[in-house]
């Protein structure tokens, strides 16, 4: 092929298409008298030659001028039915009571979104009419320049950056360019360390949570403690750590705001009841129910979302976030899914009272998975 | 312009000499120079260049309604009582951010439909530098000069899903929070640092207090800000290279043709800012979008069923719901493949295979020449089908984010879609990269076909003599080249991988490599007809009554076999 870049063309206007020339070609006559220098541009191998650009067609309205009048009149009553939605828009605003309902939805949002997206409409509508029927529409043609600068120029550019170089010593005086480029690198570092304070190092919290032995075992969002014998088979109950629940002496929550969430956010449980002889306990965690019921984490340990759904039959657990599949019924394994661990379980107990309550902390971390889980 | 016989306005712009504010203006600034210089600017007419200019407008429809809705929105986690209008949740603890969000839909008017309306305009931006980034992609408009641009662009694209990300992760309902809760375990999936870089982003455990706030200064000043920024680079790239224009009768790789910025340009673009803020206008007022008081309040324990993101990052969604359960553990440091090569690691991927395509195609292919006219797709027919095995890749991954909805609506077993779209997510692109190349070297051919030929008529005609034939309709000249006009392709010539005396030629090894790339990229091609081709056929059909050539496009034939034209 040949090199598409062209010369660098005389001058930079844009000149008005001929119809059957080929723009480029050298045809144009230039008012300042100067020769285009460009040579006729030379397809090697094309089946065809280029026609040159098609003779410029009137539109109906160009020749017809009650045509032309009708698009005028056209563009000038979109406008104008603009301004007038927008005083509709004004009007509503003030007029339309906050709380009206039409068919279903808010009739303010319904009258300020109408009024105002017709009247944005029209202007936009009125103006490409405008353009498409009334305006010139002589195409035109612009020569292109190369991206890159002339040879020159950039001959010009080195030397002046070597005259900068020269003069201010930058390339002579290496201990000086060294010390200043170390110091510019340095300062590096203040950004990086000035974040520091961004948050807390991680420590042991993300493998902790709020149960520990005795913490009464509750339902969400009441806060009544859960006696076994009152959960029928097959059912999910979620549950929170009563402590959720309990004040100080000065009657102040022990846990609420942030605090409350964070906490929630490794604490939820959800409490099922099965017969036991559905149930296949982990080695070594045979005595973690009561009577059939277990205690499972509520976070899911593939993304942290709260797997809500229970499948009553298959005494499956499903995440509705990823689908990840957990049997209950076998110590929470899973199923299916992208979640490589099991659901953690907790070990429960039954206080004086007969209320279902944690006997520990969960053994497993809870949530989504993190490098130093399995560290001590 | 027209010169009127009407005397010259005193002060109008036509009548001479700068006077009044004008000149006070150029006496400073220069103006008349940039006036000169631009407004007359060329910019060709082709309705997929609109696309990019949807994405622009609709991020200018975000900054207005953004700022509308700063005014009241309150990035604060410090739970309070909601006191607002919203009945069903009066009294209920939740976030400042949450309640403030209430009180925009709710008790400021016109709030609700400036909420609707930067939602579905963030979902415009994002779908419009999506489809815009893939008619760049298939036309060949980032070849050279132009590769800075669609870095620009690429970034713009990142950073567009990361605001768009921030911006519904704001008004903290329950909705928002479960994506929280998510990208907070693709944090901590990132190997050895990740539960660090977790804990510095929400300023300790999750969701903690910090977040908010912290994510409210990138997603109404850090992000927006590059954002701006970059627009502005891509616009003065866009206007120093001036636009790419689709071949055609005396359209050149040196010249540009089409309609100048003023008047023409400024009303077609300037009102298509309106209509694109119309559209948004209306759906803001139609359609609702992110109802977040129907979710509630953020609670870590609770989620609804069904949960779905924006759709931009549905295909991230997908990818984390079929990727199979891989962690493992070493030397006490455990790695959760399961969460990071889809969550992380693939976004990356995807962004880098986009950033490398446009260099890799030009060493490939060692084309190093300056394009100014655009490609149709059938005319580069590896890079098409490049192009349709990714997006086959992109919406496999995205089918995979709503698999439990499939399953659910189309009464399937969930089990068997996953385990399926595993499988598709890798073949379907080979096979859409096989059938898209195959489609597009026969649309060369056909192409090849007509310009030799002519359209096929349908017209039979029996010589005297008893001889059947059919007659061909010749193109245009016009048509003839704009079907023609594209370059030939040749794939690169093996080098010799070592000299007569043995020698290992410098970098034979990779030339090697390079020449077979280039004859798997360009060698299947079907190349445009040559010229003695096309006049031969012509003096072959010569001998046949060939019709009169077409003067506007060959609109087949009617139902007396006589060819329509438009």
């Amino acid at each position: 092929m040949t090199d598409q870049r062209s010369p660098r063309p005389g001058n930079e206007d844009a000149l008005p298409a001929r119809p059957g020339s080929v723009p480029g070609t050298g045809e144009h006559s230039h008012d300042d008298g100067r020769e285009p220098g460009r040579e006729v541009e030379h397809h090697h191998g094309d089946p065809v030659a280029d026609p040159g650009l098609h003779e410029h067609v009137p539109r109906p309205s160009d020749v017809d001028p009650a045509l032309d009048k009708r698009a005028e009149r056209l563009v000038a009553t979109m406008f104008g039915l603009s301004a007038l939605l927008t005083l509709a828009f004004c009007v509503a605003y003030f007029a339309i009571p906050e709380d009206a309902v039409v068919a279903n939805t808010s009739a303010m949002n319904l009258a300020l979104g109408g009024t105002l997206g017709l009247a944005l409409l029209f202007i936009g509508f009125g103006a490409v009419h405008w353009a498409r029927t009334l305006m010139d529409d002589h195409e035109i043609v612009e020569l292109r320049h190369d991206a890159a600068s002339p040879a020159e120029d950039r001959a010009e550019a080195v030397a002046t950056i070597e005259q900068g170089n020269t003069e201010s010593g930058f390339g002579r005086r290496p201990l000086i360019r060294n010390t200043l480029v170390a110091s510019m690198g340095a300062l590096g570092l203040p950004t990086v360390v000035l974040l520091r304070d961004l948050g807390p190092l991680p420590g042991s919290d993300p493998k902790t949570t709020v149960w520990a032995n005795g913490v009464r075992v509750v339902e969400d969002p009441s806060g009544e403690p859960i006696r076994p014998e009152e959960l029928t088979v097959g059912s999910l109950v979620n549950c929170e750590p009563g402590v959720f629940f309990e004040t100080d002496e000065e009657g102040e929550p022990l846990y609420e705001g942030t605090e409350l969430l964070n906490a929630k956010a490794k604490a939820a449980v959800i409490v099922v009841k099965m017969a036991p002889e559905e149930i296949t306990p982990t080695e070594g965690r045979e005595d973690w129910g009561v009577d059939g019921v277990l205690c499972f984490s509520k976070i899911c340990p593939h993304l942290g979302c709260p797997i809500s759904l229970w499948e009553q039959q298959t005494r499956n657990l499903i995440c509705p976030c990823h689908q990840s599949t957990f049997d209950l019924a076998d110590g929470g394994s899973v199923v299916f899914g992208p979640a490589k661990r099991p659901v953690p379980q907790l070990q429960l107990g039954v206080d004086d009272d007969g209320y279902l309550i944690a006997l520990g902390d969960f053994a497993d971390p809870v949530g989504p998975s993190f490098p130093e889980m399995y560290q001590d | 312009m027209s010169q009127t016989e009407a005397p010259a306005r005193k002060g109008g712009l036509a009548a001479g000499p700068l006077a009044g504010p004008t000149a006070w203006l150029d006496d400073r600034v220069g103006l008349a120079t940039i006036v000169k210089k631009n407004l007359r600017k060329v910019f060709p007419d082709h309705w997929s260049f609109l696309l990019g200019e949807i994405a622009l407008y609709s991020f200018i429809i975000l900054l207005l309604s953004g700022t509308f809705l700063s005014v009241w929105f309150k990035p604060s986690m410090a739970e309070i009582i909601y006191t607002g209008s919203y009945d069903p949740l009066y009294g209920i603890e939740m976030s400042e951010a949450y309640a403030s969000t209430l009180d925009i839909s709710f008790d400021v008017r016109g709030g609700l439909l400036m909420r609707q309306i930067h939602h579905w305009a963030a979902a415009l931006f994002l779908a419009a530098m999506m489809v815009h980034m893939l008619r760049v992609f298939f036309t060949g408009a980032y070849r050279k000069p132009r590769e800075l641009n669609w870095l620009v662009g690429l970034g713009l694209l990142q950073l567009g899903i990361i605001e768009g990300f921030a911006g519904y992760s704001l008004p903290d309902d329950l909705l928002s929070g479960t994506g929280l809760r998510i990208a907070e375990g693709l944090m901590r999936s990132i190997p050895i640092v990740g539960t660090y870089i977790s804990f510095f982003v929400f300023g300790g455990e999750f969701p903690g207090n910090e977040f908010i706030p912290r994510l409210y200064v990138a997603h109404v000043l850090l992000v927006p800000g590059i954002l701006l920024a970059l627009i502005t680079l891509h616009m003065v790239l866009l206007v120093y290279h001036k636009h790419t224009q689709w071949p055609g009768p005396g359209r050149t790789n040196n010249n540009v043709v089409g309609y100048p910025l003023l008047p023409v340009y400024a009303a077609k673009a300037g009102g298509f800012f309106f209509v694109v803020f119309g559209v948004t206008a209306l759906m803001g007022a139609l359609f609702q979008i992110n109802p977040v008081w129907v979710f509630g309040p953020y609670n870590p324990s609770q989620v609804t069923a069904g949960s779905q993101p924006d759709f931009y990052m549905g295909w991230l969604d997908g990818a984390l719901r079929i990727m199979p359960a891989w962690e493992f553990t070493i030397l006490d440091w455990t790695f959760s493949m399961n969460v990071f090569i889809p969550g992380v690691a693939l976004m990356g991927l995807l962004f880098t295979i986009l950033g490398a395509y446009p260099f890799v195609e030009q060493w490939v292919t060692g084309d190093r020449r300056v394009h100014h006219l655009l490609q149709r797709p059938r005319n580069a027919p590896t890079r098409t089908a490049f192009g349709a095995a990714g997006i086959t890749a992109y919406g496999l991954l995205w089918i995979s984010g709503g698999n439990d909805i499939i399953a659910t609506q189309f009464q399937l077993d969930f089990y068997w879609i996953t385990r399926l779209l595993r499988v598709l997510v890798f073949v379907g692109p080979v096979l859409a990269f096989v059938a898209t190349r195959r489609v597009c070297i026969g649309l060369q051919r056909k192409d090849a076909e007509v310009v030799v030929h002519g359209f096929e008529t349908g017209i039979i005609t029996r010589s005297p003599d008893g001889e059947y034939s059919e007659r061909h309709l010749p193109l245009s000249p016009a048509e003839a080249w704009t079907l023609s006009a594209h370059d030939r392709t040749e794939p690169a010539g093996l080098p010799a991988a070592s000299d007569h005396n043995g020698v290992a030629a410098p970098h034979g090894r990779v030339e090697q490599v390079r020449g077979r790339l280039s004859r798997f990229w360009v060698g299947h091609d079907h190349q445009k007809p040559t010229a003695d081709e096309v006049r031969e056929a012509h003096e072959h059909h010569a001998d046949d009554d060939e019709l009169e050539p077409a003067e506007q496009q060959f609109g087949g034939v009617n139902e007396l076999g006589v060819p329509r034209r438009h």
